[in-house]
């Protein structure tokens, strides 16, 4: 088991935002989860990450059998959790290569391992921009700074590719991309993909998993995964909306 | 005795050893007059409303520290940027250090004020520049009273200056407490270029208090690219007075880095006389502890069609305290005038404050000017960013901080100067990041 989360409940700013949620991701498996807007998507993402606005009230989450909801976001970071960002942060001055490398070989040392040799990074730094059809002179350009919307996504993916994670949470990849970048983005998710991680697609569109072919869908409405299904609970919800998911949970109240 | 009445009683046994016949010995009289009316700035003064030298007054300073001392290379090398080729103007407790200097007098002049101002061969130069822009305020006139040694540059026209200068006045601490009043003098003239990179340093921990004025002259497409490296330890004290004019066509960059010292204020003013001048203003502080640094600014624009940029970028820590005073005179005359101002602060603790003001006096009416000025602490969704991909908060922030100060580290033309400065970010902080910040 990668990831379980257990009736987990949190709050920001004294709002309640998640209300009791539970799931269980596996190796070697894709989960989508959707939902309509302010439902709790991105707090999902961030809570998992470890974001300091969040205070998680109850449950727990557990990362390959540990927990993990005392942990600093980097401590996360160093065992395995990766979050793409649906905004991604401008730092000028500090170039991609060099911002990658630092943060390889700080996960590195808190594993108590050596810096990755300048040969092997120069290497790992090639094959994994060919992946994403990175181009070089985009390395050495400030992290982010002056990126188009499907650059930074892409560079994101580019440094879950780097980085290597247990599970990757990709928050809103889809958002602002073209269909070329959404293809290549995609594309380099599932090259990515093995029977040892597991990613965590939200978005709020079919879109993107019409090239990441997800095994299990989850809605989230409200707090709660309302409903779990495989790869056709999205076409349904591309086709009807959520406002028959609504109507349902109403239905059963 | 107070600081002021021991100065000016120790003035009698100065001028003994100057000329007193010459026109110097009158300008340096008049200053003293000036000086003993106006007194140290005190709070009162708008000018110095958020410093205060009260606390750095009280030292009891040896006005002319005369002890030998003798200094070793080895121990100085680190304050020098010593991996390039470069011309040396070097003082120690306000004396000329042969050894340490690597001066000329091959078509330029990079040599001493004491010669200048005694020797024939530069009259004609001292008369024509010497105290002809600092102003008469209460510590110019009081470096002027006392105006005797410091650094002489002159470049005569169409040379470009191959290696930069450095000027360095170190500080001994030889006594419990040493006043400084370093006089430099820099004339560049038509379509000459040289880079120039600048520093007080005291060597122990006694007290020191300095006050340095340094006039530049720059020609007609003259080009002047200096760096102010301040990174004195905590009871150095700076007082620095910089006043550059500029005629037609020539461009001048000051950056100063402010990172050490107790009490620094930089009066940094430039009178525009020609058009199509470009002035650049920068500077980086990165203070803690009861550190103070106060940058005020002065571009005078009196022409047509000249250009100001100016951005300073501030970070405080602890009790540390920041004043910014961006003073931009654009004269009736000086229409298409594009004046370009940014200060950004960011505040590390609570207990750290900043001061910041602009101050724009516009008589022209078709000219472009633009100030924006920022307070605030470092951003928690950029750091969660950087900790989400594995690096430490502390590392995190100094990244952030490092990306906040890079704008003004883009524009430094000399690659050495510029890793010195990341290096001396990358210590302030206290953080080993994998690379060259």
């Amino acid at each position: 088991m990668i990831l379980k989360i257990n009736n987990l409940h949190s709050e920001v700013a004294g709002k309640s935002i998640l209300k009791g949620l539970n799931i269980e991701v596996k190796a070697g498996e894709v989960h989508a989860i959707m939902g309509p807007n302010g439902a709790g998507k991105s707090t999902l993402a961030n809570i998992i990450a470890g974001k300091e606005d969040y205070e998680v009230t109850q449950g727990t989450i557990e990362l390959n059998g540990e927990d993990i909801s005392e942990l600093s976001p980097e401590e996360r970071a160093h065992a395995g959790v990766f979050l793409s960002f649906q905004y991604p942060v401008e730092i000028p001055g500090v170039s991609v290569t060099n911002f990658i490398k630092t943060a390889i070989n700080e996960t590195r040392k808190a594993r108590g391992l050596e810096d990755m040799p300048a040969k092997d990074m120069l290497q790992k730094i090639r094959e994994k921009s060919e992946l994403l059809e990175i181009d070089r002179k985009f390395l050495s350009r400030s992290l982010n700074e002056g990126f188009s919307g499907g650059e930074k996504k892409r560079n994101e993916i580019f440094q879950m590719a780097m980085l290597e994670p247990k599970l990757a949470i990709l928050d809103e990849t889809d958002s602002g991309l073209d269909i070329d970048a959404l293809r290549i983005v995609a594309n380099g998710v599932n090259k990515l993909k093995s029977k040892d991680n597991a990613v965590i697609v939200i978005t709020h569109y079919q879109r993107l998993l019409d090239y990441i072919i997800p095994d299990f869908v989850h809605v989230l409405y409200d707090g709660k995964i309302v409903k779990s299904g495989d790869a056709s609970l999205a076409l349904e919800l591309e086709a009807k909306g959520y406002d028959w998911i609504k109507q349902e949970l109403e239905n059963l109240v | 005795m107070e600081l002021k009445d021991k100065i000016l009683s120790s003035y009698v046994a100065f001028e003994n050893d100057m000329d007193m016949n010459s026109d110097i010995h009158e300008i340096r009289t008049k200053a003293l007059e000036n000086f003993e009316k106006l007194g140290f700035p005190t709070k009162k003064l708008e000018e110095w409303k958020y410093t205060s030298l009260n606390a750095v007054l009280k030292n009891d300073y040896s006005i002319f520290p005369n002890k030998e001392v003798f200094v070793d290379l080895a121990d100085v090398k680190k304050y020098f940027i010593h991996d390039i080729d470069s011309y040396k103007v070097v003082f120690i407790d306000g004396k000329y250090n042969s050894f340490l200097s690597e001066t000329t007098h091959e078509t330029i002049d990079v040599c001493l004020m004491s010669a200048a101002l005694t020797k024939p061969k530069y009259k004609i130069v001292i008369e024509n520049y010497f105290n002809k822009i600092a102003k008469k305020d209460n510590l110019t006139s009081l470096n002027t009273a006392f105006a005797k040694e410091g650094a002489y540059i002159y470049i005569p026209k169409n040379v470009e200056v191959q290696k930069p200068i450095q000027i360095v006045h170190f500080t001994s601490g030889a006594e419990i407490a040493t006043m400084m009043q370093p006089r430099n003098l820099i004339v560049v003239e038509e379509n000459a270029h040289i880079q120039i990179i600048e520093r007080h340093q005291s060597l122990n921990s006694n007290a020191v208090l300095s006050n340095v004025v340094t006039e530049v002259f720059v020609g007609r497409n003259a080009t002047v690219d200096y760096y102010k490296i301040q990174n004195d330890n905590l009871n150095a004290s700076l007082v620095d007075n910089t006043f550059i004019e500029q005629k037609t066509n020539s461009e001048v960059a000051v950056h100063t880095f402010s990172f050490g010292g107790n009490i620094t204020r930089n009066n940094l003013n430039f009178y525009q006389r020609g058009e199509h001048i470009n002035s650049i203003l920068k500077g980086i502080t990165i203070i803690e502890e009861k550190q103070h640094v106060d940058h005020h600014t002065l571009v005078h624009h009196i022409e047509p069609n000249c250009e100001s940029h100016q951005d300073y970028k501030g970070i405080f820590d602890e009790r540390s305290t920041g004043v910014f005073n961006g003073k931009v005179i654009v004269a009736k005359e000086a229409q298409k005038t594009n004046a370009y101002q940014q200060n950004n602060n960011i505040l590390i603790s609570d207990k750290s404050s900043v001061n910041a003001k602009p101050q724009l006096e516009i008589f022209a009416d078709d000219v472009k000017c633009s100030h924006g000025c920022t307070v605030g602490q470092l951003d928690s969704d950029a750091l969660f960013y950087m900790q989400q991909r594995g690096i430490p908060k502390k590392e995190g922030k100094a990244l952030l901080m490092y990306a906040f100060a890079n704008t003004v580290l883009d524009s430094v033309k000399i690659p050495e100067v510029k890793s010195r400065i990341t290096k001396l970010i990358a210590q302030k902080l206290k953080v080993n990041i994998g690379f060259d910040l």
